[in-house]
């Protein structure tokens, strides 16, 4: 049993937000959470990412109601719009106008508005149930091959080493195309939905060795602890410790990571789908418009910046939210 | 014929333009220059910048290389242009603009093929003075083996076969019995007869009035047997034409420099006038057109038109359009709707896509105003007979389509609510565009069309080219285009819509496997006879019998704008390629 602690001087400088100091109150210690939400919310660039991601998230669940209270579909045609010489809409910026805010594609007139908000949508769903599927194989398979070592170590971690090391876009192009070419349905599932989930699993199947390395290394350092060995020799057995003792451990690192990992699978998929293999039309997808953007970007720019942007945008604010996170969450400076 | 890379058979050129063909040079006193003929389109009606200077050197440019550069072997439209700079053949397309440019001329044989009483034997007769590259003379001996070799398929492989099944009797899966000369004993053909050294008798196992037309193919260029290498001839053939090879990297790019040995008096055709040609493969098409607008390159040789971008630099700046033609290329643009893949095996639920089809935006899919006519014929403009007025499922006002009749049909094959359904197309570019647009339009009365998209390299061949890959992948709709491989009823109709024409095991032209007797009768007919009024009035009934099935449903009459750097002469659309006729080209030195 230790003394209480009397925190004064430097260590109070290197840890203030290590304990809280309320007045006439006794001095207790802050948990790992509450210390990483203090430091986030000084975060001032990670909480404006945070805001983006949370509107991104609203957008994309209420993208019906959007484009309902807009009043324009993301399907129909305006081909009046259109300038039947050259493509391109009439007016500045790709159309912009009253009723198209972010103007109309060339060549078929459809609402940019509309599509990107659907295409929030795509990118969300694809990238943020990758990345889900990327931790469950990565925690599962890497806390295996860290726990028990052994054979189950050598297997796991080599097959993660050829994952890896597989040229990932190539082979989520060759294996789309397989599909494309499929019968219309596949375990019940058929058209849109089906391809959402294929592009899930073969992104998510090619990041999970991402987080399965580093979920492995942190459990080989976390079974050496103390704690560890205090449970085995009151008589728990290796899925206890693996569930109880150890999970609850790693969910800094797993946070940390799955929210890196999302802007990387939101660029998969829209590299994927720039290369055609990816949704299929009419469904709206960030990465298509882009590849359709780029043979007439000369003359309409504007359908270029558009998607380009809202990628950018998307990317940027989850990875600096994943920095601020990283950041709050390291343990170097937290007991 | 293919007219690019990924689009199939060749089309001929756009003969119901009215031909007020000016500028041709020809009866003006000799001291009067030619009148000089420029602006937007003006080769496709008659020789721009005519000069008839010789010298400097043509460099072409293309987006791709072509299948062969072995006569024998191509299938591309701008291939077969390119191969009247080194090849002669024993007819050949005029070199004159307009319609002019569809009829075939006497190239190599001193004079049309005469045939017999009921077009079995046709006889031809050489010119003198003919030789190859190498100084050798050309004799009906290496005509005959040139289109010899054609029947070795295994190692010539690829481009048109007709000689095949018409000099020999083909068994029902299509294969003859004579297998070429690469055998033991070097086999010979019995049906080809060489009398002497300047003629030749081909002797046919059925009635064929477009031999001629057949002879107009590169595969009846002489081949040297002595020089034949086989596959490898692509890399280097001998030339008869006025430019013979210096070079040639696949896919890189190729050069030409004038045969010593071709005689222009023995050529009333080719004008030859640059001393060197060069030829850019770019693989890039949007790389092309830069070269194109800044003058580092002539002539795009592809002839499938300039990108979007290049196409609304052009169209919006006046001192460019002048340089530009939107020439038609005689290709027809249509979905096949296939009565194999059910619920479109009843005619009502086919006639309701049909009238549900947004034509206008269809056009604009494929690239607008300049790229072509919206069509209800499924006949094209060039071949005899074309019926610009023949509409008999017409799209509504404004061409966006007839909803009216399409619920209507709807309601009588049983699905008053639509129904689903698969399109084929490319999954690249303007197919993507087409399929848009075609969903789109069939959302409006409740027909949903899925996406059954195919590859580049494999669509024609298999994804839709057998009759079982269809009902397997339920497409009940796919994109296609077609162009003649020669300008004539039979050369349009045969491999679409006959029959006989159904290739069960790949590559197959007749997609909704049409085998209508009436269809076949007329084709038939088609072949036996010589007599104009005949041949135009049955090309239009097999057009009202084939449109009747409701099995096809066309929407463009193709055309494609293209680029010419002001510094060519002499420079004028060929009317069966509905590209510029590459061989009659001047540089300005």
């Amino acid at each position: 049993m230790t003394a209480p602690l009397e925190v004064q001087g430097s260590a109070l400088e290197a840890q203030p937000e290590a304990v809280a100091i309320a007045e006439g109150h006794r001095i207790e210690g802050r948990s790992l959470g509450q210390i990483a939400w203090m430091r986030l919310k000084r975060d001032k660039v990670a909480l404006g990412g945070g805001v983006i991601v949370v509107c991104l998230v609203i957008v994309a669940v209420l993208a019906p109601v959007i484009t309902a209270l807009d009043g324009q579909s993301p399907y129909a045609f305006h081909t009046a719009l259109l300038s039947r010489d050259t493509l391109v809409p009439f007016g500045h910026f790709g159309g912009i106008s009253g009723t198209h805010l972010l103007g109309v594609e060339p060549t078929s007139g459809r609402d940019i508005f509309a599509r990107i908000v659907y295409g929030a949508r795509v990118s969300l769903i694809v990238a943020l149930g990758s990345t889900l599927l990327a931790v469950v194989i990565g925690v599962f398979f890497g806390g295996i091959a860290g726990f028990f070592g052994g054979i189950a170590d050598t297997f796991i971690a080599r097959t993660m080493d050829l994952l890896l090391s597989i040229p990932q876009l190539l082979f989520a192009i060759a294996l789309l195309v397989i599909i494309q070419a499929a019968p219309g349905s596949f375990i019940g599932l058929s058209g849109s939905t089906l391809h959402i989930v294929v592009l899930i699993f073969v992104i998510g199947g090619f990041s999970g060795p991402y987080i399965g390395r580093i979920i492995r290394g942190q459990v080989l350092s976390l079974r050496e602890k103390e704690f560890v060995e205090a449970a085995r020799s009151m008589g728990a057995r290796s899925p206890h410790i693996l569930l109880r003792q150890l999970l609850p451990n790693l969910w800094a690192p797993i946070l940390v990571y799955s929210t890196l990992l999302i802007p990387t699978n939101i660029l998969s998929e829209a590299a994927l789908s720039y290369l055609g293999v990816g949704v299929q039309p009419p469904t709206a997808s960030w990465g298509q418009m882009l590849s359709d953007a780029t043979s007439i970007y000369q003359v309409d720019p504007a359908y270029m910046l558009v998607p380009g942007l809202a990628i950018f945008i998307t990317v940027m604010a989850f990875n600096l939210f994943g920095d601020g996170l990283r950041d709050a969450l390291d343990p170097r400076t937290i007991r | 014929m293919i007219r690019h890379l990924s689009k199939m058979k060749l089309l001929a050129v756009a003969a119901a333009l009215p031909l007020a063909v000016t500028a041709c040079g020809g009866g003006s006193s000799p001291n009067t220059p030619p009148p000089k003929l420029t602006g937007y389109n003006a080769a496709t009606t008659g020789i721009v910048n005519a000069s008839n200077k010789p010298g400097g050197t043509l460099n072409l440019i293309s987006s791709g290389d072509c299948d062969s550069w072995d006569p024998a072997r191509t299938y591309y439209a701008f291939c077969w242009d390119m191969q009247r700079l080194f090849e002669r053949t024993l007819m050949a397309y005029a070199a004159a603009p307009g319609a002019a440019g569809t009829q075939v001329v006497p190239d190599l044989a001193s004079a049309p093929g005469t045939a017999n009483a009921d077009a079995t034997v046709w006889t031809y007769h050489l010119r003198s003075g003919i030789k190859f590259q190498t100084g050798a003379v050309i004799t009906s001996q290496d005509i005959k083996y040139a289109i010899e070799r054609i029947f070795a398929t295994t190692v010539i492989s690829g481009g048109p076969t007709y000689v095949i099944c018409l000099l020999t009797t083909c068994n029902a899966s299509g294969a003859s019995p004579y297998l070429g000369p690469y055998g033991a004993g070097h086999p010979s053909l019995s049906s080809i007869v060489t009398p002497d050294a300047n003629t030749i008798v081909f002797h046919l196992v059925k009635p064929y009035s477009d031999w001629n037309y057949i002879m107009a193919l590169p595969g009846s260029a002489p081949v040297p047997a002595a020089l034949d290498t086989g596959a490898k001839y692509a890399l280097k053939p001998v030339a008869s034409g006025p430019y013979e090879f210096v070079s040639y990297s696949p896919g890189k790019s190729a050069s030409w420099i004038r045969n010593p040995y071709w005689v222009r008096s023995t050529d009333p055709i080719r004008k030859a006038l640059p001393d060197a040609i060069s030829l850019l493969i770019d693989s890039n098409p949007a790389d092309v057109d830069s070269h194109l607008l800044a003058g580092t390159a002539d002539v795009d040789i592809g002839g499938t038109g300039v990108q979007s971008a290049a196409q609304a630099k052009i169209v919006t700046t006046p001192a460019l359009k002048a340089n530009a033609d939107d020439p038609t290329d005689n290709f027809v643009r249509y979905f096949t709707i296939d009565p194999t893949v059910p619920p479109l095996n009843n005619k009502a639920c086919r006639l309701a896509i049909m009238y549900a089809l947004n034509k206008s935006d269809l056009q604009l899919a494929r690239g607008g105003d300049y790229a072509g006519k919206i069509t209800g014929s499924m006949l094209a403009p060039n071949i005899a007979g074309f019926d610009s007025t023949f509409d008999p499922y017409p799209n509504g006002a404004g061409n966006t389509g007839d909803l009216a009749m399409a619920k209507q049909e709807l309601t009588a094959c049983g699905h008053p609510h639509g129904f689903s359904t698969h399109m084929a197309y490319i999954n690249e570019g303007k197919s993507v565009k087409v399929f848009n647009a075609a969903q789109q339009a069939l959302a409006r009365v409740g027909i949903t069309l899925l996406p059954g998209a195919g590859q580049a390299s494999s669509y024609y061949s298999t994804w839709v080219g057998t009759p079982a890959s269809i009902v397997q992948h339920n497409l009940g709709m796919t994109q296609y285009g077609w162009g003649a491989d020669f300008p004539t009823g039979v050369g349009w109709w045969y491999s679409i819509v006959d029959g006989q024409a159904i290739a069960v095991s790949g590559g197959n032209s007749n997609i909704p496997s049409l085998n209508d007797p009436i269809v076949n009768n007329d084709i038939n007919a088609l072949e036996k006879t010589t007599d104009p009024a005949t041949r135009a009035s049955l090309d239009h009934q097999i057009d009202v019998e084939v449109m009747n099935q409701a099995d096809f449903a066309p929407f463009l009459d193709e055309a494609d704008l293209t680029y010419r750097n002001p510094r060519v002469t002499d420079i004028y659309i060929q009317g069966s390629f509905g590209i510029y006729d590459f061989v009659s080209l001047g540089v300005v030195s």
